[in-house]
């Protein structure tokens, strides 16, 4: 339904709305985005563009590590967590579908991801979000190797170290949302800023 | 012993060990999406070299980035580590990281408080 109503609901852009499109990226100081299907060659592709990218802005090795860490943490629990209970290809299709964006502005980058969620897992999420929040550098790095010690991996061989290591590295609060598309799944919004 | 010989790509770290000299070396970065089966060959030729160690084992740890999931993985090199440590071989670890790379280095900080193996952390200027 969704869906339907993004393609019958808004008048298809004009071929010259592409250049409105890009200047609104360029405002918004966006250096990369992508929606689609996320596969694992194209985290390997946005990792190379933006290293290349960060080294030519001639970015301080610290910073461009920490980036570079966020995004990988960022993307594989993209790829990890996609919801795919979806019951038919479109529905799947539209679950692998994802949105990734880089800013780059006051000396600040942002990684932003959109993906689709099973309402299933939220609590969880929000729980997990709102611990790692409401921590200190100190305690995320006490809670890190508690859990690293601790031997315990999901069926899909992740830890749960992802959103620690993505707050550690960012060294600021994830700000997130979660957009409810109908009763089975949401859209959720994570924004990641490396100061 | 055979040399245990892997070839680094842009997520997966190049490793050597050589089980005449007992040095284990990863190098470059390790972010495979599933690192448990990454780490298999690696954790299958420890099950030999387990058998008749060295009598040093020196684990160097080169590595520029690593995800979440393979930080499990190592972990587990160095838990075994740690129980062959005093017995067949002495192990020792070395964890290099670049030059104000301070979060590299406080990773390795953190497997030294969780393994009880002796680590020393190298500052160098490029890895």
């Amino acid at each position: 339904m969704f869906q339907n109503a993004c393609i019958f609901g808004i008048p298809e852009m004009a071929i010259t709305d592409v250049y409105d499109f890009y200047r609104k990226m360029e405002d918004e100081k966006i250096i990369l985005s992508f929606k689609g299907e996320f596969t694992p060659d194209l985290l390997t592709s946005i990792l190379n563009i933006l290293e290349t990218r960060m080294r030519t802005m001639g970015v301080e090795r610290k910073k461009q590590k920490r980036v570079f860490n966020v995004l990988v943490e960022c993307f594989q629990n993209l790829y990890h967590h996609i919801d795919e209970r979806a019951s038919d290809a479109a529905e799947v299709e539209l679950q692998k579908s994802v949105l990734i964006m880089i800013k780059y502005a006051g000396d600040s980058f942002i990684v932003r991801t959109g993906n689709h969620l099973s309402n299933e897992v939220i609590p969880e999420l929000r729980r997990k979000l709102a611990m790692v929040n409401a921590l200190s550098t100190d305690e995320l790095r006490g809670l890190y190797q508690a859990k690293l010690k601790n031997d315990q991996r999901s069926e899909k061989g992740t830890a749960g170290l992802g959103l620690i290591d993505i707050a550690r590295k960012s060294g600021s609060k994830l700000e997130y949302e979660f957009l409810e598309i109908d009763k089975h799944s949401s859209f959720f919004c994570l924004n990641v800023v490396i100061e | 012993m055979e040399k245990f010989h892997l070839i680094g790509s842009p997520k997966t770290p190049e490793i050597d060990f050589n089980g005449d000299t007992g040095i284990l070396e990863l190098r470059g970065r390790s972010i495979p999406e599933n690192s448990v089966e990454f780490y298999s060959p690696l954790n299958k030729w420890l099950d030999d070299y387990e058998k008749q160690p060295h009598a040093s084992t020196t684990v160097d740890v080169k590595l520029e980035y690593f995800n979440t999931s393979s930080s499990k993985c190592i972990l587990d090199i160095f838990k075994r580590l740690e129980k062959m440590n005093g017995k067949a071989t002495q192990v020792k670890v070395n964890w290099y990281f670049e030059t104000e790379d301070e979060d590299m280095a406080e990773a390795g900080e953190d497997y030294q408080a969780i393994v009880e193996l002796p680590f020393t952390i190298i500052e160098v200027d490029e890895i």
